[in-house]
């Protein structure tokens, strides 16, 4: 069933149709009084495929279900050819037999364990200086040997990660899943860890379900993307596919638009290729020239426009190609590590983000009067939410 | 008229094997308490609750005619023994058993129940099995409960009273317990021996109780250096 992990892959580049190494198919009912279903069929290849999904779009749900922690109602489940539930044949492998690695948000490291503790303790049917071996070997790959002997309590947040990584890497599972392990890192603990992780599955070769909230990781790991939301998947494809041309409210609002407003369109412009919407909010109304899309005058869309696509200027910008400046007055200024979150008050409020230099250089502060810089294509149309 | 101490030392035997009995034939029902999904588990929970509430002479009444050579149970004791269950030893250890169940079984269940579930899936997906994950993860994380649960039906069976009257009598050496010998004194106005009796089973009650609670200080003080 499984040749050398290297010679595997080799078949698997060489051969696009091989056999995906992960099959899914889940159906699952929770009654009760929030009646929530997840109904999802998917493959995913050797190396990361990210789920992505706000909380409570089934993404745990979906990674308890391959782990076997929650039984499907009905469906199928493979890993590298080998059937570890299949509601028609009746297989139900128990959790133990799986073979599937999976670091749970939490970490859940044994608290009254050491470390090294910790990583062997996957081991026990091997013969102990086997395990001793694997055990150093492993907590040496993830640059964690130093602290074998520690309680994991004494250690740091991304040195459990590390021994989380490496309880459940040393295993050896066929298959991994990852429910935001990296979430509560900073960014270069995180990417050294994730460097780690791709370097160790180099020569592991095995699928790697990542489950997270962040638009930067999608784009960092993914070489595939499965949207997630009430339980469906919405999207499915490369990151690029799926997270620059959103269609539904939901993804657009995880894509990371800060700012979503309701819009009417007022003119069409089809030999542009734009139109006009115009946008209502609290302080009024204000037109706005977007990229054309199918539905005719006084057809209500979303506008989404990201805040690090807004221009911020203190005096009315001249010719300037781009369309649409817009007056408002700033609400507040606040600082997010290296970056400034503005909110300004126009027709809506608007969120805008700028660097810490172009606040100072131009002296803004809360009350002054500024104009919004936007061009056509930095809005994006989306349908409404159904 | 000085301390009875053969009926200390039968007192602590008493305690003592029924500490180990409900720690054997308690844990299984805790754990399955604690992670049971049957949806009639209460009936189960209910019925081990019950001594909490239930006059020790009623539990007592109860355990003696079942006990008794009247019964399923005492017809097969004899035949097996030769005597009666009901006024020994082992009669008494029964029906203290019973009485005292829910003292170990509830902080046994609670603290199992208190283990937080990624840590047990997290050992099955290590490729533990359920014993492997009981002995490795839930009850070395339970130690607390454990402690308490076996010190409370060893202070409690310490303690008991009516249940050993129904159930045992007042056999000396067999089954006159320290509550019995006090009630005895009083009865025949031997206040200053009842007054010893009683101090000494306070002294050693409150003692038991302080090292449980110390322990407790201690694993919370462990507990909460996260």
């Amino acid at each position: 069933m499984n040749a050398h992990p290297a010679i595997q892959n080799g078949v698997d580049a060489a051969n696009p149709a091989a056999e995906a190494r992960l099959g899914c198919r889940i159906q699952k009912r929770f009654a009760g009084q929030q009646e929530f279903a997840v109904d999802v069929s998917f493959e995913a290849a050797t190396g990361f495929t990210i789920l992505f999904g706000a909380s409570g779009a089934g993404k745990t749900t979906l990674l308890d279900c391959v782990a076997g922690l929650t039984r499907p109602d009905g469906g199928r489940i493979s890993i590298g050819g080998r059937v570890v539930f299949d509601s028609s044949s009746g297989v139900n492998l128990p959790v133990a037999e799986r073979h599937v690695g999976y670091v749970f948000q939490s970490l859940a490291l044994f608290p009254h364990m050491t470390a090294e503790q910790n990583v062997s303790y996957g081991l026990k049917h091997l013969p102990s200086n086997e395990r001793r071996r694997r055990t150093t070997a492993m907590l040496q790959a993830f640059r964690i040997a130093h602290l074998g002997g520690r309680n994991v309590r004494d250690i740091s947040g991304g040195e459990r990660q590390r021994v989380a990584l490496a309880r459940t890497l040393v295993t050896d599972p066929q298959l991994l899943l990852l429910d935001e392990p990296l979430a509560a890192l900073d960014a270069p603990t995180k990417s050294h860890i994730i460097n780690d992780l791709q370097q160790w599955n180099r020569t592991q070769g095995i699928p790697i379900l990542y489950v997270t909230h962040s638009r930067e990781e999608v784009f960092a790991l993914g070489e595939s993307v499965i949207v997630l939301e009430a339980g469906r998947i919405l999207r499915q494809g490369t990151p690029h596919e799926v997270m620059t041309a959103p269609l539904q409210e939901t993804v657009a609002q995880l894509a990371g638009f800060e700012n979503i407003f309701d819009a009417v369109v007022e003119a069409l412009s089809p030999d542009r290729g734009t139109m006009t919407c115009r946008l209502s909010g609290d302080g009024g109304s204000t037109a706005i020239e977007t990229p054309l899309v199918r539905g005719g005058v006084g057809t209500s869309f979303r506008i989404g426009i990201r805040a690090g696509d807004i221009l911020l200027a203190t005096v009315l910008p001249r010719a300037l190609s781009a369309r649409n400046i817009i007056p408002g007055r700033i609400l507040s200024l606040d600082q997010r590590d290296v970056m400034i979150s503005a909110r300004v008050q126009c027709a809506v409020e608007m969120e805008v983000h700028l660097t810490l230099a172009a606040r100072d250089s131009l002296q803004l502060e809360t009350g002054r009067e500024v104009w919004l810089v936007i061009k056509t294509h930095s809005c994006h149309l989306m349908q409404r939410a159904t | 008229m000085a301390i009875d101490w053969q009926t200390f030392w039968l007192t602590l035997q008493l305690a003592f094997a029924v500490s180990v009995l409900l720690l054997l034939l308690g844990l299984p029902i805790a754990y399955w308490i604690a992670f049971s999904s049957w949806r009639w588990k209460f009936l189960v929970q209910a019925v081990v609750a019950l001594p909490l509430v239930l006059p020790p002479t009623v539990l007592g009444f109860y355990v003696l005619v079942a006990l008794g050579p009247r019964s399923p149970l005492g017809r097969w004791w004899i035949s097996l023994t030769g005597h009666t269950l009901a006024f020994t030893f082992s009669g008494l250890v029964i029906g203290s058993v019973i009485y005292s169940l829910p003292f170990a079984v509830q902080p046994f269940a609670a603290s199992f129940a208190s283990v937080d579930r990624k840590l047990i899936a997290a050992s099955a997906t290590l490729g533990a099995s359920r014993l492997r994950t009981f002995f490795r993860v839930v009850a070395p994380l339970s130690v607390p409960g454990l402690v308490t649960g076996a010190a409370l039906s060893f202070a409690h069976t310490m303690g008991e009273f009516g249940v050993v009257l129904m159930v045992g009598g007042n056999i000396p050496g067999v089954t006159r317990t320290v509550s019995i010998d006090i009630y005895d004194r009083v009865q025949a106005a031997d206040y200053a021996g009842a007054n010893q009796t009683a101090l000494a089973l306070l002294v050693l009650c409150f003692v038991l109780l302080m090292i449980v609670y110390s322990f407790h200080r201690k694993a919370s003080v462990l507990n909460s250096v996260q």
